[in-house]
């Protein structure tokens, strides 16, 4: 397992409950990439119909039931999302992906805009349309990374931290090729499979596995305010963030998101940027943020920003997870690419990951997530 | 000195910004501006001085109010070349302002300088005040503070840092309280007992954890620095004259409450072996006021902010890499004082003069002044390197902890949380256990916790502490806390 | 302590309250030491715990000493000037609901 975020973790997690004898390596420590730079929700309100809010729909019922006896260790609340719409046309657009989702099995229910301060009681007046998401939800993404490792160390995965992933060792034969072992800074690993976990540096991976996968950082930025009473109650963010996670846009896309934390913080994003692993913070940006939420809550102008942060999404250009076997490897396995949704659909990537690998039918089909889509394109 | 804030605003950009108002910072300014430089000088407090020439408001202040000041008149000139700048307009005072923002030359403001973002230190931001403050060159000397190790019962009112007790007798000429113990390690804490004891406190004991064979080996350099040896001789001279019990090889291991359980009551004392190994004492001291310091911590946001290299001292602070002339890795920025090294306002004066020449392009303009001050610089960094070696953190300092202790106090993590996740957690490093545990992410942002924090990160691995430990405990954006609101305002 | 010395137009002494108990303090001084001097050590509770809190580095470095004056939350009174008719809260910041469309 190549990675230590949160999605390396369930798979270790998940790949251990079906008697596989797992090696996780992480060149930082545990979730030093983006799972330690996300806001950990599990959001079925932002994704369209298809494969994507199907893969929600089925990891939420993951954390549900078969995880619902560690949800404390890792912050489980199911404290729901409200969209709104500032809008008409906004508004318009909110309903119908609202009713699509209902379709799907998504609980979204329709709020009058005079109603929406009963959810919300410090948000802005005169909302063209808001949506409540009750299936919504949030884990703390540090302690759900952390505690996942724990149980899978403590069913006999091994976890190496501070050990990077240089290479691949390969055994070609006329017909295919085939991974034996990963190079590490720490020596030579022989594994049967390679599970390529590595987030936004998973393309940089797979390179090194002489195979071709479009995965690019997306950056954000989190500003976190000061803590405060239990001021916000659901993750509440403008429907435009949905276009803005699914847009081709490669320029600065920000949206308001805004939500409270256990901790009494509340985080605001949010940000997309295509700009490498860049860090440094840029004011412009932050600015757009602070402007976008006060929008929805002018109030918040008066409350104090403590600290901010920066993260990098792992990107997929098609907004869809790869999740699966790579054919033109044999042995080597992506979980990646899940952007903005890592942490919420890490568990069902693992468990479906953990079935494909053990030779069993997968609750659900992973066609859509194949790393064969990308295949066309010549091996870099 | 007026608080100065009218017609700097929409300005062109400075020659020099000068950040921080004390030793370093004034030396630097007066050094700038007397080589023909415009320079703006930034200071979050009211007054300028510093942490070591803090005092009382001049508004108000009563005639004795330098009294306690060492070096005063040397502030007292700096001050007087500094005013006759300002009102030449050579020089601008920017006072009670604090800098929450640096942007590099080419940043994304697209400016060709420097630009400082600034919000009152106090209150909203008043019409009168810049929000920007723009300049060809950068100098930082952010100064430091106390250096604090976690205590069972030490968030305790009655509790304080030693600079605190003593920046209100300098500052308030306000007594923090009438029976004291003054604890720690390092050469701070005399003039803190002995302020307390001359202005009418009755200080029960000061506890130097380090022993004080440590000064021996260093005897050579203590003794090229003939006015630091008189300045500790005149401390100990007055605090064996208030009687005052100065104990060596001696810690505060537990403080307890009165009996409201409101505010401090007692104290419990433990001896250091020669091993390092704590021992308990039976001796408990009935006090109302705890001054505690363990040397002192840069202060680091902004030059985090700025990109700045930095590395870990001898006294294991975080500090900033600067060459020859003040000049840190990122051209344009120079640091001087605490910044560079924790080493006192004589060694802040000559860094502040030397970053004040160089950041005016005059070191060859003044080569022999320019030679003084690089020898100047060596002597006494090699007597705060000394003092540094023979004062250390006493390494096993956690095993004074309890379960319970809370070692964030702003946000009450308590030693039992942070090690949990140094063992089932697997935090292995600083960053980790931070964001696990939620030390160092309250409103001082790892200010007080954060040396603590990083140390118990690297001892969980049974390995030294290292500059990437102390880094994320180096808060960098906003480098002070600002109203979302004032994010906007520019 | 040390001699007062009157300055013209500058009351040599402040009236200020917290949470409505009345307070003095000396002309240029802070809100910290005002109420040190009144013997007030805490203003605060820690929002876990409850702990009481005031004074601790007394140099604007913990946010320790936070305070509410005349309505504004979130002051530092180590740092604060003391000034006459100051009305002093020991509440931190909290929102007040939406009432008024929202605007703050
Ligand atoms: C601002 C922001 C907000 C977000 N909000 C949410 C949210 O609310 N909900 C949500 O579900 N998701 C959110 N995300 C997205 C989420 O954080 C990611 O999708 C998720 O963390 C990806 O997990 P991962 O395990 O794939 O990657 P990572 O956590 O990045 O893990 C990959 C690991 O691989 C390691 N690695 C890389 N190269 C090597 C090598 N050569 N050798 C060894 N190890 C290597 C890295 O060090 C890293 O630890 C957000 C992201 C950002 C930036
Ligand atoms: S003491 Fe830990 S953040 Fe302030």
């Amino acid at each position: 397992m190549i990675g230590a975020g949160a999605v390396g973790a369930a798979c270790a997690y998940f790949l251990t409950r079906k008697g596989f004898a797992v090696h996780v390596v992480e060149r930082g420590a545990v979730a030093a990439g983006s799972s330690s730079a996300g806001e950990g929700n599990l959001l079925v309100s932002d994704k369209v119909s298809g494969p994507e809010l199907e893969l929600a729909l089925y990891s939420r019922a993951l954390w549900e039931q078969e995880l619902a006896q560690y949800g404390e260790l890792w912050e489980f609340e199911s404290k729901g999302g409200l969209v709104v719409a500032t809008s008409a046309q906004a508004g318009r657009a909110l309903r119908t992906l609202a009713a699509e989702q209902r379709q799907r099995g998504v609980d979204a229910r329709d709020v009058e805009p005079d109603a929406v301060t009963d959810h919300e009681p410090h948000i802005r007046r005169g909302l063209a349309a808001a949506v409540h998401y009750p299936q919504d939800a949030q884990v703390q993404p540090m302690l759900l990374t952390a505690h996942l490792l724990r149980l899978a160390r403590a069913a006999g995965a091994v976890v190496s931290t501070g050990v990077n992933v240089t290479g691949f060792e390969v055994q070609a034969s006329t017909e295919s090729r085939r991974v034996v072992a990963v190079q590490t800074s720490q020596g030579t690993l022989a594994c049967e499979q390679v599970i390529n976990a590595a987030g936004p540096w998973a393309g940089e991976i797979a390179t090194m596995a002489g195979v071709d996968l479009p995965i690019r950082p997306r950056r954000g930025f989190v500003l976190v305010t000061e803590p405060l009473p239990p001021t916000i109650n659901h993750k509440v963010y403008a429907g435009e963030y949905v276009a803005s996670t699914q847009s081709e846009h490669l320029g600065l896309e920000v949206s308001a998101v805004i939500e409270g934390t256990k901790a009494g913080t509340i985080l605001i994003g949010s940000s997309r940027e295509h700009v490498g692993f860049e860090r440094r913070v840029s004011l412009p940006v932050l600015r757009a943020i602070a402007s976008a939420a006060l929008e929805l809550f002018p109030r918040l102008a008066g409350v104090t920003l403590l600290r901010s942060y920066a993260g990098f999404r792992p990107y997929s250009p098609d907004h869809l997870p790869v999740v699966g076997p790579d054919t033109r490897l044999k042995g080597l396995w992506h979980a990646t690419g899940h952007e903005g949704a890592g942490i919420g659909l890490s568990v069902g990537t693992a468990k479906l990951i953990s079935q494909a690998m053990a030779g069993e039918g997968t609750d659900m089909d992973l066609a859509p997530f194949s790393p064969a889509r990308f295949e066309a394109v010549a091996p870099a | 000195m007026s608080v100065q804030r009218s017609g700097v605003a929409k300005q062109p950009a400075y020659d020099v910004a000068v950040v921080g108002g004390g030793p370093a910072g004034l030396a630097a300014t007066a050094a700038a501006a007397r080589l023909g430089r415009r320079v703006v000088l930034i200071d979050a407090g009211a007054q300028l001085g510093g942490q070591y020439w803090r005092h009382a408001n001049v508004s108000s202040a009563g005639p004795h109010d330098h009294v306690g000041h060492r070096d005063w008149e040397v502030f007292e000139a700096l001050n007087e070349r500094i005013r006759r700048h300002r009102q030449t307009g050579a020089a601008v005072h920017v006072a009670a302002t604090q800098v929450w923002f640096i942007e590099p030359p080419g940043s994304d403001a697209g400016e060709p300088d420097w630009t400082l973002h600034l919000a009152p230190t106090c209150g909203a931001p008043d019409d009168r005040m810049p929000r920007t403050v723009r300049a060809d060159r950068l100098i930082l000397c952010p100064g430091c503070y106390d250096r604090q190790l976690p205590i069972p019962g030490w968030d305790l009112p009655g509790v304080m840092a030693a600079g605190g007790v003593q920046a209100l007798l300098k500052g308030q000429r306000t007594l923090a309280g009438k029976r004291a113990v003054v604890a720690g390690t390092g050469p701070f804490l005399l003039p803190v007992a002995e302020q307390l004891a001359r202005n009418g406190a009755r200080v029960v004991a000061v506890c130097e954890a380090s022993r004080i064979g440590n000064w021996g080996r260093h005897l050579p350099t203590v003794a090229r620095t003939p006015s630091k040896f008189a300045e500790a001789a005149s401390y100990g001279w007055s605090l064996a004259r208030a009687r005052v019990p100065y104990r060596t090889g001696t810690v505060v291991m537990r403080i307890e409450a009165d009996s409201s359980g409101e505010q401090v009551g007692a104290v419990k004392l433990g001896r250091l072996g020669s091993d390092g190994r704590l021992r308990e004492s039976s001796e408990s001291l009935d006090v109302d006021l705890v001054a505690l310091g363990w040397g002192f911590t840069p202060a680091l946001e902004l030059v985090s902010a700025a990109g700045a290299e930095t590395r870990v001292d001898v006294d294991q602070s975080l500090v900033a890499v600067v060459d020859e002339e003040q000049q840190s890795t990122v051209a344009g920025l120079y640091i001087a004082g605490e910044a560079t090294g924790v080493g006192g306002a004589q060694l802040a004066l000559a860094e502040g003069e030397l970053a004040g020449i160089a950041a005016a392009d005059a070191t060859h303009l003044e080569r022999s002044r320019v030679r003084a001050l690089r020898r100047e610089i060596r002597r006494l960094r090699a007597f705060a390197v000394a003092m540094q070696r023979s004062h250390p953190v006493p390494p096993r300092w956690s095993e004074w902890l309890t379960p319970e202790t809370l070692v964030c106090r702003c946000e009450e993590v308590a030693y039992a949380q942070v090690s949990e996740a140094t063992s089932d957690l697997a935090a292995t490093d600083a960053r980790t256990l931070k964001l696990l545990t939620r030390c160092g992410m309250g409103w001082c942002q790892g200010h007080v916790c954060g040396f603590a924090t990083a140390t118990l990160a690297a001892a969980g691995q049974a390995r030294q502490l290292n500059a990437e430990d102390l880094r994320p405990l180096a808060k960098q954006f906003p480098c002070a806390p600002i109203r979302l609101g004032s994010l906007l305002e520019h | 302590m040390v001699p007062e010395v009157p300055v013209p137009g500058v009351p040599a002494t402040i009236h200020l309250t917290l949470d409505g108990r009345e307070l003095t303090a000396r002309a240029g001084q802070s809100v910290g030491a005002a109420l040190t001097e009144a013997g007030i050590r805490s203003w605060r509770r820690t929002r876990h715990g409850g702990r009481p809190r005031g004074l601790f580095c007394g140099i604007g470095i913990c946010y320790d000493c936070l305070i509410t004056a005349d309505g504004v939350p979130n002051l530092r009174a180590c740092l604060l000037p003391a000034s006459d008719g100051m009305q002093l809260t020991s509440t931190g910041s909290e929102l007040t609901p939406t009432t008024d469309g929202g605007v703050a």
